[in-house]
């Protein structure tokens, strides 16, 4: 029995590797990430987590793990946000692997738009997302 | 004793001389120095926050500071008496003389806070310059800091937010109060309600560096007669009052 559950077992493991079952998702604006995307896909939360007691207890800001700094990179440029869809960057992992997310019950999901940044030339593609944002 | 460092002392005498070129009579500098920190920088205890209202210059009927904080921080118009109100307009009357004065009341950011005090989780907490604040990510919303204030100033978030900004954030079931847009004073700015009474005239909220002697608010405290609200409690309050 046991020698049966290890055969059901291995043959399983290919299936757990394969690129169809990882999320495909919008990564938003991308680019370098502050730290080596595989360090960042372990340890992200520990970085978040420390940040947050130095930014809200002792007043440190400006560092390069804010939460404000992921979103602004990672939010789709579709809905100018980190959640909405299992392709979103934040929401797409986290359902993957069934952790719950709570800092956006407080924190914004979305990309700061400055208002000048309105007017300025984007894409056309990104316009009209952040129109439906606004609104 | 240690060797004296030569090296040391011989810098310091030259900076001093330095420095002393750029100051044209003492206490006056050819240029102020920024107040925003660095990135990475904390928050120093070399600095007190403070304001000093005078409610002789705030105007009856006006609510530009409140309409200006819910705009900077995101709390709806309250509706309700339950509902978050971060700062709001006071009118009293001294009954003998029917004397009325006009005057925005929020966090009075204590030296000595009763909300700290009580916190369970330390979840209450003064910041190193002196703006009290509430660290949401260890509130548990049990609301004894707001039976604690004095000034009534704190509020629960009973309703879910919806609209978050990405300065301040704000959620259901914690405790939040005036943080003295702590967020603009990181960068080098004024709190909301002061740009917002300076630009429609009033310029009934000074803000300043209570700790600086030869800042504008240190200077006022020290050529007027202010009072600290509930002074008998010895909280030493952040904020302070002239005209009542």
């Amino acid at each position: 029995m046991r020698a049966f559950l290890l055969i059901l077992l291995l043959a399983a493991v290919p299936a757990w590797a394969g690129d169809s079952i990882v999320p495909k998702l919008d990564i938003g604006r991308g680019g370098q990430c502050v730290e080596d995307p595989a360090f960042m896909r372990t340890n992200h939360m520990k970085l978040i987590m420390h940040q947050r007691d130095e930014t809200v207890r002792k007043g440190i800001r400006g560092s390069k793990y804010e939460l404000t700094n992921c979103v602004d990179c990672h939010a789709s440029k579709d809905n100018n946000s980190v959640l909405g869809s299992n392709r979103n960057f934040c929401q797409g992992c986290h359902v993957y692997a069934a952790v719950k997310i709570d800092c956006f019950e407080c924190h914004s999901s979305r990309r700061k738009i400055p208002p000048t940044a309105l007017a300025s030339a984007e894409p056309a593609s990104s316009k009209v997302a952040i129109t439906e944002v606004g609104k | 004793m240690s060797k004296v460092n030569l090296d040391r002392r011989d810098f310091l005498g030259k900076a001093s001389v330095a420095l002393g070129g750029l100051a044209i009579a003492p206490g006056m500098m050819l240029f102020d120095f920024a107040q925003a920190r660095q990135p990475g920088e904390p928050a120093s205890s070399a600095v007190r926050w403070g304001m000093l209202i005078d409610t002789t210059r705030c105007e009856s009927g006006c609510d530009d500071c409140v309409t200006a904080c819910r705009k900077e921080n995101g709390w709806p118009e309250p509706q309700a008496a339950t509902d978050v109100q971060w700062i709001r307009k006071v009118e009293i009357k001294q009954i003998s003389t029917g004397r009325h004065v006009n005057l925005p009341m929020m966090c009075q950011h204590c030296a000595n806070p009763p909300c700290v005090d009580v916190c369970p989780t330390a979840a209450s907490f003064k910041r190193a310059d002196g703006i009290v604040l509430v660290d949401k990510h260890r509130c548990i919303g049990c609301r004894y800091c707001m039976m604690a204030c004095p000034y009534k100033a704190r509020s629960f978030v009973h309703e879910p937010v919806l609209d978050h900004d990405s300065d301040m954030p704000r959620g259901q079931g914690t405790v939040e109060s005036c943080t003295m847009c702590v967020h603009r004073v990181d960068r080098g700015e004024q709190p909301a309600c002061v740009e917002a009474c300076a630009k429609n005239g009033s310029r009934a909220i000074l803000f300043g560096d209570l700790n600086d002697p030869n800042s504008e608010i240190s200077l006022r405290i020290r050529s007027v007669t202010t009072t600290q609200l509930r002074a008998d409690l010895g909280l030493n309050t952040g904020i302070s009052f002239t005209g009542i």
